[in-house]
């Protein structure tokens, strides 16, 4: 029998961040548990303003396997990057 | 208040490296540095308005066990984890209401630690109510263990909500809401009160501290007390 408690992914909104970022994983026995988990283990220091969790079950992952078809092709593709225009001084968070 | 936030602080503590989980481990920890930052508020403020020059350390480290005014209820040991939760949700419970009405307080330094506290506070009565009602309402295992625990402490129940000459306000006026928010967990966590309410006392007052006490104080205190000019 399985007696760890199920494992939840862990993002944090930071205090000046525009969006959740993942910092770890808690185990918890549910979401409301998983919640007071991620703000006990994470938010110690003062690092975030909103929390979001996860099941680590509800994940759907691509395939280490599949690394060649899936990344190689837009390595030789620097013409995708926009690091050809001028951004003016004004426009902030690009 | 500060005597109960330092002895359950360092009760805490004791679970340090030994929780049930990481996550349990560290969410202790916290809470029991939350109350040692209580602890230093509190007893600052009281040895300022003793005016004898003893600040927070004095007071912890160099009073002895009848100059405690904690309750009875924070200098019981751990045991077991539904112990201590147990012990947890009784105090939260307490201390929330407590510190509610000590927020309105004429005197705005205690209103201001009051105030900084309830926010703490108001997360250790969630948490600890929800691991309650979850080892409560459990496995056959956990039930029973969490019926005992309370077993065990509610006689520690009564001293809260008796009132003497040192007190702000009106201990037993916040009895009402908290047998609401007990009644409440309890129902959800299919635990059953105990029907006797007959309670020990003597720990606010410092005249009957049950035989814990020393012997915490003693491993909390013995280095400041060996080593007085100690620096860490």
């Amino acid at each position: 029998m399985n007696n760890e408690w199920p494992l939840y992914e862990v993002f944090i909104r930071g205090k000046h961040g525009l969006s959740h970022r993942h910092v770890g994983s808690v185990h918890a026995t549910d979401s409301q548990h998983a919640i007071q988990n991620a703000r006990d283990v994470y938010t110690r220091r003062n690092e975030g303003v909103s929390i979001w969790v996860i099941p680590s079950m509800q994940i759907v992952a691509s395939c280490p396997s599949d690394k060649d078809a899936l990344f190689e092709p837009s390595e030789d593709k620097i013409y995708r990057h926009p690091s050809f225009f001028q951004i003016p001084d004004d426009v902030e968070a690009m | 208040m500060g005597d109960n936030t330092l002895v359950l602080g360092q009760r805490l503590s004791e679970w340090c490296g030994h929780g049930p989980a990481p996550e349990e481990d560290i969410a202790l920890a916290n809470i029991a540095l939350d109350l040692i930052g209580q602890t230093r508020l509190w007893l600052d403020l009281a040895g300022n308005r003793e005016g004898l020059g003893r600040d927070s350390d004095m007071l912890a480290y160099h009073r002895n066990p009848w100059d405690f005014k904690n309750l009875l209820l924070v200098e019981q040991p751990n045991r077991d984890f539904g112990v201590t939760m147990m012990r947890q949700f009784l105090f939260d419970t307490w201390h929330l209401e407590t510190l509610r009405i000590l927020s309105h307080h004429t005197d705005k330094d205690v209103r201001g630690i009051a105030q900084k506290s309830s926010k703490e506070v108001t997360y250790h009565r969630a948490r600890s109510t929800n691991i309650v009602i979850a080892l409560g309402d459990g496995t056959e295992k956990s039930q029973l263990r969490m019926q005992s625990a309370l077993n065990r402490l509610y006689p520690y129940v009564g001293e809260m909500f008796m009132t003497d000459k040192d007190d702000l306000i009106d201990m037993a006026a916040l009895r009402p809401r908290f047998d609401a928010h007990l009644s409440a967990t309890l129902n959800k966590a299919t635990l059953t009160k105990p029907e006797s309410e007959f309670y020990h006392k003597g720990g606010k007052t410092g005249t009957q501290h049950s035989e814990h006490l020393s012997h915490i104080l003693a491993t909390m205190q013995s280095l400041p007390r060996s080593y007085p000019e100690a620096k860490w």
